[in-house]
């Protein structure tokens, strides 16, 4: 008889893969390029194509000359170039958004081990990167929707009235609280629907793909301290509502909260942990937003705690069933 | 009320739950292993030559913990040798060639059970072991000197393993003997308060065992949620009575008592009739198997010829188990003997016997919000790789009973059980060198 194959139990698995895990992620960041397609113009699209082909390539190229096996199909190199072009203009050079996708695959992802080992979030680090060189010109020029713009790859100087994010606008410029919702404002591609991240956040929540701790806890701290700092400031209750309102809805907060500060590799793994992430990642962000130089502070909130993750799932882990404290 | 233990939603695949079990024809040879429970070794007390007869004693315990083994068929003992242990190791066993007569051993007369030492040394005597799968001696476990620390027994009929159905079946099929063995359990341990614990995809023999409940106000039926793994020790004691059985503690220091119910069952129809435990039931399924069903074989009968016995394969066999699919042990080949803690012999086709190449962690938790004693696969497989026994021993990986819940949820497909076994053993070696070897 042929020899029998003799393995550790148990002998049978579950269903879930990282590829199922990865493609459950993709689905749910499709509402929102949908949405910033109708926004932004078909250019949007692209820009997304060449951070993904980029992300892979990156991928496959390095582990080919590392003698690493190419990781082929988890998608996470898919998932990495989709939530790197949703942190950027639309504006941009392609150049450096290929840019972008090689670091953030190259420099934070592999070369600290691929897979599972980088400490930061790869496209969120990629995104402070480019932000950083080209703040100056490129990075701090949001496009603001202009419907001539929509269908025309090549977008000339006067197609497009650039400014900066809504977080760092007042008066009447500021779009009111129903645009937010729906994306109709400057911004990078992927964060201004918040409607469409948000269905995207339930999708991935019900999926089972990630909890609701991090991204709710996120927002709220960044609402409640938003809110306490317009009561503070003399806005009155329906202002500061209206103020607090406005401050999660602008910016990548919901983009940050739901599909960034998520990132398994780069949160912590137990329940309270990631209560405990959400909320550093919410004062941060506040804080920056409240007294930095930069109008926005969520990828820096992010990067920060993505530091401290690993720190905060150690002092969360729970207590064993029955364990006894060492002697 | 208790926070909920987690667990995995496993598939039942209780093909046989409808197969009352079926007597094989007595095989030709049996090889009756010394190793069929924890503790030391049976001795044998037969030489090469002799005649034994069914039920007759052919080895004595090995120590306290340990059990007498019985020859399960009538002929000559061809051979006391070595033989593969499944786990690679090496155990003494006995070879036995049938005569087919299959004639009881004069030996086997109800034992004289008057009082609670008498109950213990026919406990004993019987050479029953926790047949639910751990193969713990009953009578060590039975053996509490002060019968007033029983607050309650368990009776574990959780049977959470997909495929396996024997328990199931002993529910249904003895129930009178359930019953039997519960008043044994009132007359001589002077027990108060007996739950019964099932899983709720057997409504038959939850049913059967509420017919017993409602007759007798000691009997309580507590139907669990089909979440594995429900039927563990500790998992069914808090299930059932809402205890935790501390570290490096046993259940009866929380005054708890688990037995499995066919352990039950047997000691209920030993006393009745003196016929120690020489056969077994157990299911016999899988996707190679042509006619899977509940076979009752005696303990030494090769695997092999159970397979014959159900139609042989249907297809070809690339992976056979001892018990079920999460915590069974894979055989190298099907020459293994039935032992008395096999319920179940399970034998796979290629496509369910190849498991999945693993990929790298991705650190997504999923293993500690699977594991009932929430402990963290994920930090033991580092700790291991980094040699941090520290972290290790902090973080309790000597609490993991293998359950298999973290390799199952695993969308790295990563082999975390084995990770853990290693840890656990390492963990081991290391605070034996830590205590200066006095442990």
């Amino acid at each position: 008889m042929e020899k029998l194959i003799v393995s550790v139990s148990p002998h049978l698995r579950g269903k879930n893969t990282t590829t199922k895990i990865m493609l459950d992620v993709i689905i749910a960041m499709l509402p929102a390029l949908i949405a910033s397609v109708l926004i932004f113009g078909i250019r949007a699209l692209v820009l997304t194509a060449v951070c993904v082909a980029t992300c892979v390539a990156a991928e496959a190229l390095f582990c080919l000359i590392a003698k690493k096996p190419i990781p082929v199909g988890d998608l996470s190199a898919v998932v990495t170039g989709m939530l790197l072009a949703f942190n950027l203009p639309v504006t941009l050079p392609i150049w450096q958004a290929v840019l972008g996708s090689v670091i953030a695959i190259v420099v934070v992802k592999q070369l600290f081990g691929g897979l599972g080992m980088n400490f930061a979030n790869p496209a969120l680090t990629a995104r402070i990167a480019l932000f950083l060189a080209f703040s100056a010109t490129t990075m701090a020029n949001y496009a603001r929707p202009v419907k001539e713009a929509l269908w025309k790859f090549n977008l000339a100087d006067t197609d497009l009235i650039t400014s900066a994010t809504p977080l760092a606008v007042s008066g009447e410029e500021a779009p009111n609280l129903v645009g937010l919702l729906l994306g109709t404002h400057n911004g990078v591609l992927g964060e201004t629907c918040a409607l469409a991240l948000i269905i995207g956040g339930i999708y991935l929540v019900v999926r089972k793909v990630i909890t609701f701790h991090i991204p709710v806890v996120y927002v709220a701290t960044v609402f409640v301290l938003a809110f306490v700092a317009a009561l503070v400031g003399g806005a009155g209750f329906v202002g500061a509502l209206n103020d607090a309102t406005y401050q999660i809805l602008a910016g990548g907060l919901m983009l940050g909260a739901i599909f960034m500060a998520t990132d398994y590799v780069t949160s912590p793994y137990t329940k309270w942990g990631k209560v405990i992430f959400a909320l550093g990642c919410g004062v941060i962000t506040f804080a920056i937003r409240q007294w930095g130089s930069y109008p926005e502070g969520v990828s820096f909130s992010i990067l920060f705690m993505n530091i401290l993750a690993p720190y905060i799932s150690n002092w969360t882990a729970p207590k064993a069933l029955g364990g006894v404290k060492a002697k | 009320m208790l926070p909920k233990l987690n667990g995995v939603k496993v598939p039942h695949r209780k093909n046989t739950a409808a197969m009352p079990a079926v007597a094989m024809p007595t095989p030709k040879t049996v090889t009756i292993p010394m190793n069929m429970h924890i503790g030391a070794p049976s001795k044998p007390c037969v030489n090469v030559g002799d005649m034994v007869k069914v039920g007759q004693i052919i080895a004595e315990a090995g120590g306290f913990v340990s059990a007498p083994v019985h020859a399960s068929v009538s002929g000559k003992v061809t051979a006391i040798g070595p033989m593969l242990a499944s786990n690679g190791g090496q155990m003494t066993a006995i070879t036995i060639e049938s005569d087919g007569e299959m004639a009881v051993c004069e030996t086997c007369v109800p034992p004289e059970v008057t009082d609670y030492d008498s109950f213990i040394a026919a406990v004993r005597a019987s050479g029953a072991v926790g047949l639910g799968g751990a193969g713990f001696p009953t009578s060590v476990k039975l053996d509490v000197k002060d019968t007033s620390r029983i607050q309650e027994v368990v009776i574990n009929g959780a049977e959470c393993e997909p495929y396996i159905t024997s328990d199931t079946r002993t529910m249904i099929d003895d129930a009178q003997w359930v019953k039997e063995g519960v008043e044994l359990l009132k007359k001589f341990l002077d027990v108060k308060k007996v739950v019964i614990g099932i899983e709720k995809n057997k409504p038959e023999a939850i049913a059967k065992m509420q017919e017993l409940a409602n007759n007798d106000s000691t009997i309580s039926v507590k139907a669990l949620p089909s979440v594995y793994p429900q039927g563990g020790e500790k998992v069914l004691i808090y299930n059932c009575v809402g205890k935790v059985v501390p570290e490096g503690k046993l259940p009866i220091d929380v005054g708890v008592v688990v037995m499995n119910c066919t352990t039950l069952t047997f000691l209920a129809k030993y006393m009745k009739t003196g016929m120690p435990l020489v056969e077994k039931v157990l299911t016999v399924d899988g996707s190679a198997v042509a006619n899977p069903q509940n076979v009752i074989a005696p303990i030494g009968t090769s695997m092999q010829e159970i397979f014959d016995f159900c139609g042989g394969f249907k297809a070809d066999p690339k992976k056979v188990l001892y018990g079920g699919p999460m915590m069974g042990i894979a055989v190298p080949d099907t020459s293994f003997p039935i032992m008395k803690n096999t319920n179940a012999i399970l034998a796979f086709a290629k496509k369910d016997a190849v498991l999945p190449e693993p990929t790298p962690c991705i650190r997504c938790g999923k293993c500690m919000t699977a594991c009932p004693f929430n402990l963290m696969p994920v930090e033991f497989a580092r700790a291991l790789a980094t040699g941090d026994m520290a972290l290790l021993e902090k973080r309790k990986v000597n609490l993991c009973m293998e359950c298999g819940c973290c390799s199952f949820v695993c969308p790295a497909r990563r082999p975390l059980v084995e990770n853990n076994k290693l840890a656990k053993a390492e963990l081991r070696k290391y605070q034996m060198e830590k205590n200066g070897g006095n442990k």
